[in-house]
């Protein structure tokens, strides 16, 4: 339970960084954080105290609790997403530095919601 | 066989896109044709997925055969058929448009591949039954929709599609948080599954996964409080482009995705009854959109704000939740995304022939540009609901049904919304088109063919559009999809019998 909460408060950190900050790059920091403690909650929600690798021998006994090893596989495409993602955000970072010389959003800012 | 039609769905646009991608640099008429082909295949394909649900029932597809509650598999009901219909269809008549707009932008190629790829993305994302495969999906539509933003790179472009990139990657963090959640739960990613055995009790974690799919699908779709990306985004993509985002990108990544959970999924909301959160929401969309529009010169950023508005009626007739309302809440996102992308690519080929967007400098073109003036002047009076266009009947129909069902408040805004929306695209057709005095604009270009055509077959759904209410059209189109919805958590359970073969 005690990791399920460190995740939650990891998440919780990545969102408040990317709310918050005023650069770029400390906002796809930000996201980024996020995206890992996702990833880290997603792996934990597989893991079985004291389980052992989910193989099945030739002999065919159970070898005790086996981990759960779907979350590991599809933890495999979120984080290929992320990368997807952190990279795109990070190259308009780049082309928008480009154009305005700074990564401060304050002095980007020229469109208003 | 006929099964075979939803992997195609979903794998030609995918190869498409990557031909489109590597090849488009040895021949410049081939990102064209590609474009025009795969899409054409699709919206026949989306066509013929109509006559198969409504002829032979639902239908499922086990992804490399595994069956179902532990393989992948791909659903087709008529909720699906609708979504197909709507995304197709838009996107033939956009790729149309598009081979004569975007001649202005260096790289056809990355276009069309992007373009394709977000299509792809959302006709999984319609398709899947699966928990995972949706997030998977909805996320190679989101990408390909943040560089198709940029894609004009100029300053705000990019600053638009950071914001986007931004706020929807977080919306997709939310939205794979609750899937996990749901995942620690039922130990199955099979969305009939996870509904079985969610609607045997045991949902303890389901009113915090809903608040969480509320967030993130609704960051999506751009629900009111989640909204601020918009009207930044959808105005600084090419006009083609921002006709997919607001046409179809909201709807399918947004509003399919919520209901489909919400109704089918985790049952939260039942057929039938009201769910308020979707009712909250859907009035102050309505309401914040429409009244954020009205201050509005930059005719594409006035139409971003009418897309929040819109989809806030959606949102408030499917969260009323009798068959009438839901019905009418599915005929209004299907009529919303042939006006809006309408509009959209009426407003680039006003930015094409005049070079601004401001309407008080393109006063007077209305003479100039008879088809294009004309084609605004029915896609308004669509979305402001004045008979007999398409727009008219769907929110009559969402009024009737909010009366009906005893929601006379929600009725009451949204007529309100419909007024301010008539009040919104009167100052368009007044300034923009009829303006007398504004003679600067003395240079016109021409439009091209294929842009004008694209816009008289938009123009002749919209006034044709209320037909699909005739009954033997709506138990066709219309009624499958809102059964859909009213089958609850019940309706999937056709993916773990096999459907229809």
């Amino acid at each position: 339970m005690t990791a399920y909460i460190l995740c939650l408060i990891l998440f919780s950190l990545g969102i408040y960084c990317a709310v918050s900050k005023r650069n770029l790059i400390k906002i796809i920091v930000g996201v980024a954080i996020a995206e890992y403690a996702v990833n880290l909650m997603f792996v934990l929600v597989g893991y079985r105290i004291g389980g052992v690798p989910p193989i099945f021998v030739a002999s065919g006994e159970a070898q005790g609790a086996m981990v759960d090893p779907l979350p590991h596989a599809l933890v495999l495409t979120s984080i290929v997403i992320g990368l997807a993602t952190t990279a795109l955000l990070a190259a308009i970072a780049m082309r928008i530095y480009r154009k305005y010389g700074t990564y401060d959003v304050n002095e980007i800012r020229e469109l208003r919601g | 066989m006929t099964q075979t039609l939803m992997p195609l769905m979903i794998a030609v646009p995918l190869g498409g896109a990557f031909l489109c991608a590597i090849m488009g640099k040895r021949s410049r008429a081939l990102p064209d044709a590609m474009g025009f082909l795969v899409t054409l295949l699709a919206a026949a394909g989306a066509v013929w997925s109509v006559r198969l649900v409504a002829f032979e029932g639902p239908l499922v597809y086990t992804m490399g055969g595994w069956p179902a509650p532990e393989g992948i598999v791909l659903s087709l009901d008529g909720l699906t058929a609708l979504m197909l219909v709507t995304v197709n269809l838009v996107a033939f008549l956009v790729a149309i448009y598009a081979r004569g707009y975007m001649e202005r932008y260096t790289s056809k190629r990355l276009f069309y591949g992007l373009f394709l790829l977000m299509l792809a993305g959302m006709n999984g994302v319609v398709l899947t039954g699966d928990m995972f495969n949706l997030f998977v999906f909805l996320e190679i539509a989101s990408v390909a929709s943040y560089a198709l933003v940029a894609f004009g790179t100029g300053k705000h472009e990019l600053e638009a599609a950071f914001k986007y990139g931004v706020m929807g990657t977080i919306a997709s963090l939310f939205i794979l948080l609750g899937i996990i959640l749901l995942y620690a739960r039922t130990s199955t990613l099979n969305m009939a599954d996870m509904a079985s055995q969610l609607a045997d009790g045991g949902g303890d974690v389901v009113p915090l996964v809903t608040g969480l799919f509320l967030a993130g699908f609704g960051l999506k779709a751009a629900l009111v409080p989640f909204h601020a990306w918009l009207p930044d985004a959808h105005p600084s993509a090419p006009a083609p482009i921002s006709a997919m985002l607001s046409g179809v990108l909201i709807k399918s990544l947004g509003v399919y995705a919520l209901v489909r959970v919400l109704f089918n999924v985790l049952g939260v909301a039942v057929p039938g009854e009201a769910f308020t959160p979707l009712i909250v929401l859907g009035i102050l969309s309505m309401m914040v959109g429409v009244v954020l529009a009205l201050g509005q010169w930059d005719m594409k950023r006035l139409l971003a704000y009418h897309s929040i508005s819109q989809i806030g009626y959606v949102i408030l007739a499917i969260g009323i939740g009798t068959p009438l309302a839901v019905l009418a809440g599915l005929f209004h996102l299907f009529n919303h995304s042939i006006f809006k992308s309408l509009l959209f690519l009426d407003s680039g080929a006003l930015e094409h022939a005049t070079g601004t967007r401001d309407l008080r400098r393109m006063a007077g073109v209305g003479r100039k540009l008879p088809v294009t003036s004309g084609s605004t002047l029915i896609a308004s009076m669509s979305i402001a609901g004045i008979p007999p266009f398409n727009g008219f009947w769907s929110k009559l129909l969402i009024i009737v049904a909010a009366v009906r069902a005893g929601h006379s408040w929600s009725a009451f805004w949204a007529v309100l919304a419909s007024i301010l929306t008539l009040a919104s695209f009167t100052k368009v057709l007044r300034y923009g088109f009829q303006g007398g005095a504004g003679n600067r604009l003395r240079q016109l270009a021409a439009v091209p063919l294929s842009m004008k055509v694209v816009l008289v077959l938009f123009a002749v759904i919209c006034i044709g559009g209320g037909l699909l209410l005739l009954p033997s059209l709506r138990d066709l189109f219309l009624g499958p999809a809102a059964d859909a919805l009213a089958g609850g958590t019940r309706q999937l359970g056709f993916v773990l019998t096999g459907g229809a073969s």
